[in-house]
């Protein structure tokens, strides 16, 4: 597959993705869809169909969230939009052409417009101890069940903040995963700080509610949780094995075979900050995101965004900003007049407008704890790949390395597998701190290709087909 | 709805780091570990997989060669890292077990040197 124009490529198949495939699909846009994992649905759909055919247990566990993505799903594999899985995006370039790997072959294609939809990842959560074998993201296990149908065996505590933690420990308290305790490290300042946003949050409801729901299935399932969480600090020796924490003052202890972390989820920025697209960092949420007029377009011509890979808003808003920016694209290769794109944009619209009435109360309650975000213990791992520490980048910024990528340069950090994926966020605020900056101002890594592993036969490969072609 | 789940294997067994939710199906799929086989069931991923078996670990740091486990479970971090069917440096949180697959741990840098 090599050179083949289309008129819109669209990069991942959540539920940004496929409601943006459908919306040009229906205005009879040429679409291709790639995304890297098995199947559709994105994590918040993950394995959504797998899950329907082969564990129906599990199925009606996840409920009314999960469940309603089936809709969506149905449509998507009923367009005959061309849509390849398990095919990871390694390079992406202003031209819009997209290389990608799919059973590891390489190809590239052509794209008239460009539409990156590739969601959010969580946080990393740079605590002493967090690369042990038994300590993993929140929305990680929560994502391990709907892609597998399994659950943590031992006892679990869940230590974080943010709407998605709460999520996954209703889902496990529902089930036989044995939780001694969630940890809060919300700090008690951030109530205060989010009162003023409540009256306007009120206007969706829906989301309060359900936290409400959530905590109350807590209480009466009998968990205990606590708030006011500091310090908290894993350990074990080829596992992991304990839990230190201080709350209210007073240095507890927990045994435990499984911990899961959450601090919130940040966008997927690694394409869009290839592509040189402006980003701007936001103050509130801690992490990069791209700016984006009201149609989703980025400052790059024909690249435009839709979904949690811009802000974080949740799937709802995900799905409405994907049909956004499809009719924008539409509109550009003039199927549709500009009259007709607002018009057929009032819904979805009105759509976000709902939703976002809840974000400024959520992003102020779960506002990351600064002394998470910046490992307080300099022999915390900050990258996993490199196993760069927290002490190794304060010694860096000392030596005069000021910046990430002279940080990336010094230290190694940023340079393994993940590519940054999982130290980025935590070397900026390191390296901001000590200098009394905003992360703003120490930037982000440069991304350069590949943005996924790619053997240099696979490349090699591609090559010649280039030629051939 | 509740009681309708029930865990495959109620007692929590010593060690085993994860556990299957959903009642046995029929679909038994084997795939070789090392040189162990392992069975699954049809539409897990080798990495769940794995550590359902009780598997412990599925790569080494590349500095200090301590074992490492998924922390992202999406694709992310790469802690998942493992040979299958030859191929190195394969995600496998992302990849489904499929009948016969073969499936290694790589070693750690230090152990090429």
């Amino acid at each position: 597959m090599i050179d083949q124009t289309f008129d819109l490529v669209i990069i991942g198949a959540g539920p940004a993705g496929m409601a943006g495939a459908l919306e040009a699909a229906k205005h009879k846009l040429s679409v291709l869809v790639l995304d890297e994992q098995p199947e559709e649905g994105g994590q918040i759909f993950r394995s959504i169909s797998t899950t329907e055919r082969l564990r129906p247990e599990i199925f009606a566990l996840l409920g009314n969230n999960y469940q309603s993505g089936r809709k969506l799903l149905f449509s998507f594999q009923r367009s005959g939009v061309k849509y390849f899985s398990g095919a990871s995006v390694w390079l992406v370039e202003a031209d819009k052409s997209v290389s990608f790997l799919q059973n590891g072959i390489a190809h590239q294609v052509k794209a008239n417009r460009l539409l990156i939809a590739t969601g959010a990842q969580e946080r990393p959560v740079p605590i002493p101890g967090w690369t042990l074998p038994g300590v993993m993201g929140a929305a990680a296990a929560d994502v391990l069940l709907k892609s597998s149908g399994a659950v943590p065996s031992g006892r679990v505590v869940i230590a974080g903040s943010g709407p998605l933690m709460w999520l996954a420990a209703s889902r496990f308290a529902e089930t036989e995963v044995s939780i001694l305790a969630v940890l809060e490290t919300v700090n008690f300042s951030n109530y205060l700080q989010a009162l003023p946003y409540l009256p306007q949050a009120l206007l969706a409801s829906e989301y309060l509610k359900k936290g409400f729901r959530i905590k109350m299935q807590l209480r009466k399932a009998g968990i205990p949780v606590l708030s006011g969480v500091h310090n908290l600090r894993a350990e074990g020796a080829k596992g992991l094995e304990k839990l230190y924490f201080t709350h209210r003052g007073n240095s507890k202890s927990l045994e435990l075979d499984t911990l899961l972390l959450h601090e919130g989820v940040v966008p997927n920025t690694k394409l869009t900050q290839q592509l040189g697209c402006d980003h701007d960092w936001h103050e509130l949420q801690s992490y990069w995101y791209p700016l984006l007029d009201q149609w989703g377009n980025t400052s790059v011509k024909g690249v435009a965004v839709a979904g949690d890979c811009g802000i974080v808003a949740g799937a709802l808003t995900s799905e409405a900003s994907g049909h956004l920016a499809a009719l924008e694209s539409t509109f550009q290769l003039g199927k549709i007049s500009q009259k007709q794109r607002d018009a057929a944009a009032h819904p979805f619209r009105k759509e976000i407008n709902h939703h976002k009435a809840v974000r400024p109360f959520l992003e102020h309650l779960y506002r990351p704890n600064p002394k998470i975000l910046v490992p307080q213990d300099d022999s915390t791992l900050v990258c996993r790949c490199e196993e760069v520490t927290a002490g190794f980048v304060r010694q860096a910024v000392k030596f005069g390395a000021l910046d990430l990528n002279r940080v990336k340069a010094y230290t190694r950090c940023g340079m393994g597998q993940c590519q940054g994926r999982m130290c980025e966020l935590t070397a900026a605020e390191i390296i901001a701190e000590a200098q009394g900056k905003s992360p703003r101002e120490v930037g982000y890594f440069r991304c350069r290709p590949p943005l996924k592993p790619i053997t240099l036969g696979q490349l090699a490969g591609l090559e010649k087909k280039i030629k051939a072609s | 709805m509740v009681q309708l789940l029930k865990v495959l294997n109620n007692s929590i067994q010593k060690g085993l780091m994860l556990k299957r939710l959903q009642k046995s199906q029929d679909k038994v799929v084997t795939f070789w570990f090392e040189k162990n086989p392992v069975q699954a069931q049809e539409g897990e991923s080798v990495a769940a997989a794995l550590l359902i078996a009780g598997v412990k670990y599925l790569r080494y740091a590349q500095v200090s060669a301590k074992p490492r486990m998924p922390y992202c479970w999406m694709g992310v971090c790469y802690e998942c890292l493992l040979e299958i069917d030859g191929e190195q440096n394969q995600q496998s949180c992302l990849i489904t077990v499929k009948d016969g697959m073969h499936v290694r741990r790589q070693l750690p840098a230090i152990e090429k040197i």
